[in-house]
């Protein structure tokens, strides 16, 4: 059976894709958020996993509001990054493993979460910037692992409530434990932490509700799952809602994890960065 | 009978982009979301007006639009993920974009976010 090895999150936010074009690495802005990748690297580079299941949010580029769906997984051999409109280069396709994307949505649905099947999907910023970070960018632009889209609606309210996405992920955790080979996958949530890019409170950060939540999203999610969405809009900002994300790949991770380690930094662009590596225990 | 969670508490500063506003919304997003394409950013700057009206935008989010005012977009229905593409176009990007939103110079919205790290 498939195994997953643990949890990764990270931020995905744009500057950080304008950043390693530029080869921003060893400036005082950007170093220690970079450094603090390497610990994760080594990890990745001694574990090996074979799938990397993304779980982010798109953010105008695939999805409009003409067609919204809450929760939609990709089902395709391949995943295209594309120009979004602001002038980030385009990075080559991701590989995707159809087969595996359809064992989950099966699973998925068959657990009573109707979620939206894509043959065809642009990935941007929300899934291809952690990618980069975790290898593309070391690795000569080549991408080691296959890679299962997760996407979760963050634009539209209404969102999924926190406690559905911790349940998604459980489901998720489930539906990819049950697959039949022996494949090692690592999971990734993406986004975060506060933040808020609109209105008057542009600009918002809380790092207190931060750390509480990188303490609790390893030994209680259900803690950050007991707020709403609201809740989180006022303690984490507008699109701190991106939290979501991390509470659907910690579900999978099952009961029991292990913190391997962990970093926070302000500011990223408008943002709090929350770089986590949990480990699965079996 | 089952109770939607709403929002009755207002966020202050903050316009939750829920049904309402993206009906309202709807010609402008769909005018920024077009910005995706190269060939789309182009033909908007060779002639603005054209392109605004090829997209139905109203009175309200056409004037927003050639005032370049981010809060004027938002309170015409704009979602930030799409306003973010029409800010690309001129290069802006997410400090300007705030600091523009919240009357503030760029180096002292970057202050601002610097001094979050201390609390």
């Amino acid at each position: 059976m498939a195994h997953i090895l643990g949890g990764i999150t990270s931020s995905h936010i744009p500057a950080i894709g304008g950043a390693i074009a530029k080869k921003k690495f060893e400036e005082p802005y950007w170093k220690s958020f970079f450094d603090a990748y390497h610990k994760v690297h080594s990890w990745l580079d001694a574990v090996k996993p074979d799938i990397a299941v993304v779980v982010y949010n798109d953010h105008g580029l695939n999805f409009f509001l003409d067609k919204l769906p809450t929760f939609s997984i990709g089902a395709a051999a391949e995943y295209q990054n594309a120009d979004e409109g602001w002038g980030l280069s385009t990075l080559p396709p991701f590989p995707g493993d159809p087969e595996l994307s359809w064992h989950v949505i099966e699973s998925l649905v068959a657990e009573e979460f109707d979620i939206t099947t894509c043959q065809q999907m642009t990935v941007d910023h929300g899934f291809v910037i952690p990618l980069q970070l975790l290898w593309t960018n070391r690795l000569k632009g080549k991408c080691p692992v296959k890679t299962l889209p997760v996407c979760v609606n963050t634009v539209q309210h209404p969102l999924p409530s926190p406690a559905r996405c911790l349940k998604l992920g459980r489901a998720l955790g489930r539906a990819l434990a049950s697959y039949p080979t022996d494949q090692k996958i690592v999971m990734i949530g993406t986004g975060g932490l506060s933040h808020q890019l609109d209105g008057e409170r542009a600009g918002f950060i809380n790092k207190g509700f931060d750390l509480w939540c990188m303490e609790k999203i390893v030994s209680d999610p259900d803690a950050i799952a007991q707020y709403t969405i609201p809740d989180l809009v006022r303690l984490s900002g507008a699109q701190g809602v991106e939290l979501v994300n991390w509470l659907i790949m910690r579900g999978a991770l099952g009961e029991k994890v292990e913190k391997r380690h962990e970093n926070y930094h302000i500011p990223i662009s408008n943002t709090a960065s929350g770089l986590m590596l949990l480990e699965a225990v079996a | 009978m089952i109770v939607h969670e709403r929002f009755n508490e207002t966020i202050p500063g903050t316009t939750m982009f829920d049904g309402k506003m993206a009906m309202k919304g709807y010609a402008l997003n769909r005018m920024c979301y077009s910005f995706n394409e190269k060939k789309n950013r182009d033909e908007f700057l060779e002639d603005e007006d054209a392109y605004c009206k090829k997209y139905g935008l109203n009175a309200q989010q056409r004037k927003a639009i050639k005032d370049r005012n981010v809060l004027d977009l938002i309170a015409a229905g704009g979602n930030v993920y799409y306003l973010a593409k029409f800010g690309g176009i001129f290069g802006l990007n997410m400090q300007d974009v705030g600091a523009q939103q919240t009357h503030m110079t760029v180096e002292e919205f970057e202050e601002m976010l610097q001094k979050a790290a201390g609390e």
